[in-house]
């Protein structure tokens, strides 16, 4: 289907609350001037209601809101391939419609949708799973262009060869029991389901992967998703159960360092933690957060050159989990020592009565230097900092809730 | 036979009345999946169960059976519940 698309005429956003520049805050390093491209960069905007493109021009200060797309339709992820600059994948569906994946390879001109979506084999015993939403998508490794994956609600791994045309199930733990009872059920999960997320793809190696589920734990393969191992030692779980059930496991958000992808960061439904390959134990980073403050949330954002940086956005976790910003003081926290200590970046944001939430993958960086980082609100506001948290502003709001927020690099 | 498509499907067939073929209304949404490819999945998921919030109405009459007989002088409405705010 080729799905003919109503665009609200562009407006230029003028950043609302714009400073004067920043001074830079980071370090220059090495290669870092070929990864500060002139272009710009756009973010893309997916949300309950639709999804939004930000151009930015070059020096990130001017954003222009081009959109909606797929207007109603609830988008959980919108990615830009980094392979070739070009290709847009969509995870959408309505709350009336079944789940699809839709395709743009001009950047967002005209969308075609998938021929087959990512579906489970269908069963003759009346057991089969039915997927309600695709979840999460990921460009595979550069050597490999054209193949995705994506992870699904119910839980499934799902890869395409054909750059998101047709989806087929990537691994056999689809169909394993013992995996689908560590999937759980609408029951077990978050509000609309237990989800598959945070798919990564080792730079070295395209056959190396990791997920998360949310329930289910962290899981890694070495063949390509043919055969996982659990990865959940050190990580701590909901006080009154046992730690070596991965059912219980609840990771959030999980991001592989480009500069050293023996370092991944996790943000856990019990606090922040680091791993250092080949050990198989992540450490409790978040226990070097300020007290008050806590290490609940949903985002991890990782430096790109940087593998001792990483930044969080922590939300109220305590009670009965409002998952809103701690006290209506929104903030980001960043380390630059692999989490040992922490700081707060809240320059700009509202200094009080701000109760947002921003859901796992809704936070992104870009690959400039300084980095910039970005991330998008429930109540439908997109923040951005040019210069690694160090100052922030809004950069679009009146938005629907948004759910994901990625940074791409057009060509 | 004649087919009512609800606003959500329009995107696939450009309007609301179509016409198709089929002996059950299971081949009747098969000939719509042809010619209307993807139309499908978005009602009935991989199991062949419909979807929640769809809604199938042979003659006025619902029915959740895919393997209802239908006749080429039937009237099928297709209804999309709308759900949340």
């Amino acid at each position: 289907m080729t799905t003919p698309k109503k665009r609200a005429a562009p407006r230029q956003t003028s950043a609302p609350g714009a400073r004067t520049p920043a001074k830079k805050s980071a370090r220059k390093t090495a290669g870092a001037s070929a990864q500060t491209g002139r272009r710009g960069l756009t973010v893309l905007i997916a949300t309950r209601k639709g999804a939004w493109l930000l151009h930015g021009d070059s020096a990130r200060r001017n954003w222009k809101v081009e959109g909606p797309h797929f207007l109603g339709h609830i988008v959980q992820h919108l990615v830009l391939d980094p392979r070739d600059g070009r290709t847009l994948l969509a995870a959408a569906k309505t709350g009336h419609l079944g789940p699809t994946v839709f395709r743009s390879t001009d950047l967002g001109k005209t969308w075609t949708e998938a021929q087959q979506p990512p579906a489970f084999p269908k069963r003759e015993d009346g057991k089969g799973r039915a997927v309600d939403h695709t979840f999460w998508l990921t460009p595979a490794h550069a050597d490999e262009p054209g193949v995705w994956y994506a992870g699904t609600s119910p839980q499934g791994l799902f890869r395409s060869d054909d750059g998101g045309v047709t989806w087929r199930g990537a691994s056999p733990i689809n169909e394993d029991p013992k995996y689908i009872a560590w999937m759980g059920t609408v029951q077990d999960g978050t509000p609309d389901g237990p989800k598959m997320h945070s798919i990564i793809v080792d730079p070295r190696d395209p056959k190396h992967l990791y997920f998360g589920m949310s329930g289910g734990g962290v899981h890694e393969s070495r063949d390509g998703g043919q055969t996982f191992s659990l990865l959940i030692d050190g990580l701590d779980v909901v006080e009154g159960f046992p730690k070596n059930d991965p059912t219980v496991h609840d990771p959030h958000c999980m991001r592989m360092c480009p500069s050293n992808p023996d370092r991944l960061y996790q943000q856990n439904h019990c606090g922040i933690y680091r791993i250092d390959r080949p050990s198989n134990t992540w450490v409790r980073i978040g226990r070097n957060m300020p007290k008050k403050v806590g290490d609940i949330g949903f985002n991890m954002v990782v430096h790109p050159r940087n593998d001792e940086t990483c930044w969080v956005l922590p939300m109220d976790g305590q009670t009965v989990w409002p998952r809103t910003s701690v006290e209506g003081k929104p903030a980001v926290y960043a380390t630059r020592n692999g989490g040992k200590t922490w700081q707060r970046q809240d320059a700009g944001m509202p200094v009080s009565q701000a109760w947002w939430t921003i859901k796992r993958q809704a936070m992104a960086g870009d690959t400039r230097d300084p980095v910039g980082l970005y991330f998008g609100t429930s109540s439908g506001e997109v923040w951005m900092s040019r210069d690694e948290g160090a100052k922030w502003q809004c950069i679009a709001r009146n938005l629907p809730e948004i759910y994901a927020v990625e940074v791409g690099e057009p060509a | 036979m004649k087919v009512l498509i609800p606003s959500p499907l329009l995107s696939y067939t450009g309007r609301a009345h179509v016409d198709a073929e089929g002996a059950t209304l299971g081949a009747l949404l098969a000939d719509l999946e042809r010619q209307y490819p993807g139309i499908r999945f978005r009602m009935i998921d991989e199991q062949d169960r419909m979807r929640r919030h769809v809604r199938f109405f042979v003659n006025g009459e619902p029915t959740f059976d895919l393997g209802l007989p239908v006749r080429p002088t039937d009237e099928i409405c297709i209804v999309q519940a709308l759900s949340g705010g």
